[in-house]
């Protein structure tokens, strides 16, 4: 059958606040994703905006890339403030 | 170590399992099957309730029971999206739901026949289900543990609004309290047996404890219901259709009498008061909103070659 194509939804829970992923649905185009989502996501005031993107557009990483592409970080705590010693002295720093 | 002794050391140490992460293929089929069983579940449970949404007895009520019925398709639709990131379609879980392969919740092959139905369902059904469900946002998977977190969030609500309806009940007239005391009647052991056969009698329960698909067994779960409902029943001052319930100081726990397996066998094989009602009305749904989708996605299809042209 024809399946509908799968959409992810991202809500925004507060003003100041960046969307987040809350899960995904099926509709026929983006208009009524966005009306399916605001049904199926925010009964509860749980949003104030909605973003709707098609699952097949998003490029996500490998979790067999996981290793070299954030294992880097981990040996670099010098970009930590706490990495660096201060005198207890020394204020506001 | 080989890929299937990384993936249990993984979830040995609690670490989720996510959607594109290396599974051995029996913790694929296994959770495809528990989500999408789960999934439908919430899908013909609002048959049930959706029988009594026109006959609800205040504006209040029919209010609160139509956004009741409308989470119950927002669960499921939370859980068939978790069961897709496993790689099965929506389409085939749907065909499997029609075609009897896959099972449902044998509780909803029950009927509702009074309001107080309605009331014993939101406390008893949708209470077992609450239990069963917190235990599992700590399940290993990480889209089904958070389409559980979610589902309890909301479910809260379900199951102290079926306690008022009974609660009003029971301190109304006689006739009222004795309508109450006949959904408990005819409700509680079918709860009981929401939480599936013997921890002896489960045939996956190993495998699936080990992958942390299940997080407490049946028999521990059931017996939580039990030490939770028996005193809120009290206090609606009904009695339990159980001559062996009954305080038991030593073990700290309620006992209970024996579930008849017989009557759990014969439902989930298709033989309880509404199996055939309660698909026939979900093929009938499927099979005339057709249609729709097909005129949705050729409106669609049209529009984006209008917007390419």
């Amino acid at each position: 059958m024809n399946e509908w194509p799968l959409w992810e939804v991202f809500i925004r829970g507060q003003h100041g606040l960046a969307h987040q992923h809350a899960g995904s649905l099926h509709a026929p185009d983006a208009e009524t994703a966005l009306n399916n989502a605001r049904d199926v996501y925010t009964r509860r005031n749980e949003g104030v905006s909605i973003w709707v993107v098609k699952s097949s557009d998003i490029t996500a990483s490998s979790p067999s890339e996981k290793g070299p592409l954030f294992e880097p970080a981990a040996s670099k705590p010098y970009r930590h403030p706490t990495f660096y010693e201060v005198p207890d002295e020394v204020k506001h720093l | 170590m080989t890929p299937d002794e990384i993936f249990q050391d993984r979830i040995d140490r609690g670490i989720k399992i996510e959607p594109k992460d290396y599974m051995p293929e029996g913790y694929r089929k296994t959770l495809i099957r528990q989500i999408s069983q789960h999934a439908h579940s919430e899908i013909v449970g609002q048959l049930p309730e959706g029988n009594w949404i026109t006959r609800a007895p205040s504006l209040r009520r029919k209010a609160i029971l139509l956004a009741k019925v409308q989470d119950e398709a927002g669960h499921g639709l939370y859980l068939y999206s978790a069961a897709e990131t496993l790689g099965v379609s929506r389409d085939q879980m749907i065909a499997d739901l029609h075609s009897g392969k896959a099972k449902y919740s044998s509780i909803f092959n029950y009927p509702t026949l009074t309001w107080a139905d309605i009331g014993a369902i939101g406390w008893l059904v949708d209470g077992a289900a609450i239990i069963n469900q917190i235990a599992l946002c700590r399940c290993s998977y990480g889209p089904y543990a958070r389409a559980m977190v979610r589902i309890c969030k909301e479910e809260s609500f379900h199951q102290r609004q079926g306690y008022e309806i009974l609660l009003t009940l029971c301190r109304g007239t006689k006739e009222q309290k004795a309508m109450a005391q006949d959904a408990l009647n005819r409700w509680w052991w079918p709860s009981l047996m929401m939480f599936g056969p013997h921890d002896s009698e489960s045939p996956h329960a190993e495998q699936s404890t080990k992958w942390k698909i299940k997080i407490v067994s049946n028999d521990g779960l059931r017996q939580k219901f039990v030490d939770q409902t028996v005193p809120q029943g009290e206090y609606l001052g009904l009695t339990f259709p159980d001559p062996k319930l009954k305080w038991n100081a030593v073990r700290g726990h309620y006992d209970f009498g024996e579930i008849d397996w017989q009557e759990f066998k014969n439902v989930i094989q298709g033989n309880g008061p509404c199996n055939r009602d309660r698909l026939r009305a979900r093929i009938e749904a499927h099979e005339q909103g057709a249609w729709v989708r097909e005129a949705a996605m050729a409106y669609a299809k049209k529009h984006e070659n209008k917007a390419a042209a």
